[in-house]
């Protein structure tokens, strides 16, 4: 076993037995379990909604794409600026109105607020759908970095099984507080790696940022900056409105919402939240850093960029500290996901077509639903071929299409009917599953129309589409509910 | 609606209107691009413009406990 195994394992290990840990003492009901008794204070929720921003993707995902996209990769700062500003105010309503209701699901709160339990199944299904996106995203990702940090010797698919077996275990034992104390270690060790790594390996190959910038300059004119065609500026404002709305639409957001003390928590975190996201610019660094060094990568192969650089330029034992916290990069979020994936599965979906089951018997099924939605995060990671940045843009599109009806739920009247959100979200997903699975760009679609518009990303297409129909529907149908509510308060 | 609110869209139009005409290498600002520059700019604004809200909005004041 060399140095840099050894090392990976020891952080494998030690995150498995903090996560275990931090039950201790705690009375696991679905509500500690999954919200953690809603009180968390502000460096709690910090970490958590950082800890599932910052992932694998953050490594490998950001310095491959800056190395094969250039200056597109800006926008994901911008975005993640763009949804802070907006969480300043919506988490704080979300909180309260969780609070109130005793929420602990996304889906919940659709629900609740437009009293369907059928929108909630349909916010469930996407959520899941784009859960599961984000869960292949991690798999892989820790597969990548086990199998370059060991330097071959364990092979991605057993780091791949050996990761998703020790995260169900804990996932099983532990929800949301195994994945908060994970959170801190993994949280420091990657502003550290990444930190370093990013200004380590501009001084070193070019002798500062500037200069590596300017080398860049000379072999790839405007490589750093948006292009005319294709990503340009038109797909950047597209994009950073598009994921800026939807940034914070993930079903995992959600719980980490409602585990806050209270609604100072969640202001802070939004003024904490766009410094944390400079982070990301190190990890650019090492991507521009890269593509004179190790030119010619393309694909799925740039998003070993990082690695393969680290593996260039240091001894193994440091190789394996950074493939140690690329294992809990991978290992935190994955935790998020499982138990939000399996909460909406049997309280959203399972519940509301069983409804006699009682909720002692829920918060067992949530728990032995773990491993099965593990094996099929494993079926999916094994199938599919895409870049990570291009997997994660699609669950985005995905995942946005919920925005539309969750804003309008935020309003103080609300004049949006339960079939405009859900003929809403269903015209929206139905709209990018087709254009991202088929691979259509706008272009084509509608080829005479100006170049402007073609270079839209598509999901803002589908949003607006989704909008139109929200309003539409709503409009139409008011009559409908308003007679239905009526009803309603009559009988109780 | 609270007036103090409306400085939230600075750091939007900042990000949204300043992509249309921060797209350029030059000039260099502290080593970067001036698009990367600008991104990196916004992002600490974002920060100390939320901070600014924060201070001064009276629903910080009324819940503490």
């Amino acid at each position: 076993m060399n140095i840099s195994m050894f090392l990976i394992m020891l952080f494998f290990v030690v995150s498995i037995v903090i996560g275990i840990w931090s039950r201790k003492g705690k009375e696991m009901n679905l509500e500690q379990w999954s919200v953690g008794g809603r009180g968390m204070g502000t460096l709690f929720v910090f970490l958590l909604s950082a800890g599932e921003m910052y992932t694998t993707f953050t490594f490998l995902g950001a310095s491959g794409s800056a190395y094969s996209d250039g200056g597109a990769i800006f926008s994901i700062v911008s975005y993640g600026c763009l949804a802070t500003v907006i969480s300043y105010w919506s988490f704080p309503a979300i909180w309260k109105y969780a609070k109130e209701h005793k929420l602990i699901s996304q889906s919940d709160f659709f629900v609740k607020k437009y009293q369907s339990p059928y929108l909630g199944v349909l916010v469930a299904v996407v959520g899941v759908v784009a859960c599961i996106c984000y869960l292949v995203l991690q798999l892989k990702g820790l597969g990548y970095i086990v199998e370059a940090t060991s330097y071959g010797v364990i092979s991605s698919k057993i780091a791949i099984w050996i990761g998703a077996i020790g995260v169900t275990v804990f996932v099983m034992l532990s929800g949301i507080h195994g994945a908060a104390w994970t959170s801190v270690l993994k949280d420091f060790l990657i502003l550290g790696i990444v930190v370093f790594l990013g200004v380590y390996f501009p001084i070193h190959y070019f002798g500062g940022i500037q200069p590596m910038y300017e080398a860049i300059e000379q072999a790839k004119s405007n490589f750093t900056v948006l292009p005319n065609h294709g990503m340009n500026t038109t797909w950047y404002i597209s994009t950073v409105i598009l994921s800026g709305i939807g940034f914070y639409m993930w079903p995992h957001s959600f719980p980490n919402i409602f585990a806050a003390k209270n609604e100072k928590a969640l202001r802070k975190n939004a003024i904490l939240m766009p410094l944390y996201q400079l982070i990301l610019l190190f990890a650019f660094f090492v991507g521009f850093a890269a593509v004179l060094q190790i030119p010619g990568l393309t694909g799925s192969e740039s998003d070993l960029i990082l690695l393969r650089l680290s593996k260039e330029s240091f001894d193994p034992w440091f190789v394996g500290l950074i493939g140690g916290t690329g294992v809990l990069a991978a290992l935190v979020p994955s935790s998020m996901l499982l138990m939000v994936i399996s909460t909406l599965l049997t309280k959203n979906i399972f519940q509301v077509f069983v409804p006699s089951t009682t909720e002692e018997q829920i918060a067992k099924i949530v728990k032995y639903l773990v491993p099965i939605i593990t094996l099929l995060g494993l079926y999916f990671t094994f199938k599919g071929g895409n870049s990570l940045f291009g997997i994660a843009l699609i669950a985005y599109n995905f995942i946005t299409q919920l925005a539309p009806a969750f804003f309008f739920s935020l309003l103080k009247r609300n004049f949006v009917t339960k079939y405009g959100a859900l003929a809403g979200i269903l015209s929206g997903g139905v709209l990018v599953s087709i254009m991202s699975l088929g691979n259509i760009t706008i272009g084509q679609l509608l080829p005479h129309i100006p170049q402007v518009i073609k270079d839209l990303n598509v999901g803002i297409i589908a949003l607006f589409v989704n909008t139109i129909v929200v309003i539409a529907v709503s409009l139409m149908t008011k009559k409908i509910s308003l007679t239905q509510l009526k009803a309603k308060a009559v009988t109780e | 609606m609270k007036k103090i609110y409306w400085l939230g869209l600075i750091p939007v139009l900042g990000f949204v209107i300043g992509a249309l005409f921060s797209n350029r290498v030059t000039p260099y600002v502290l080593g970067m691009p001036f698009f990367h520059f600008w991104v990196v700019l916004w992002s600490l604004l974002t920060t100390g413009i939320l901070g600014i809200i924060y201070k001064l909005d009276p629903a910080n004041q009324k819940e503490d406990f």
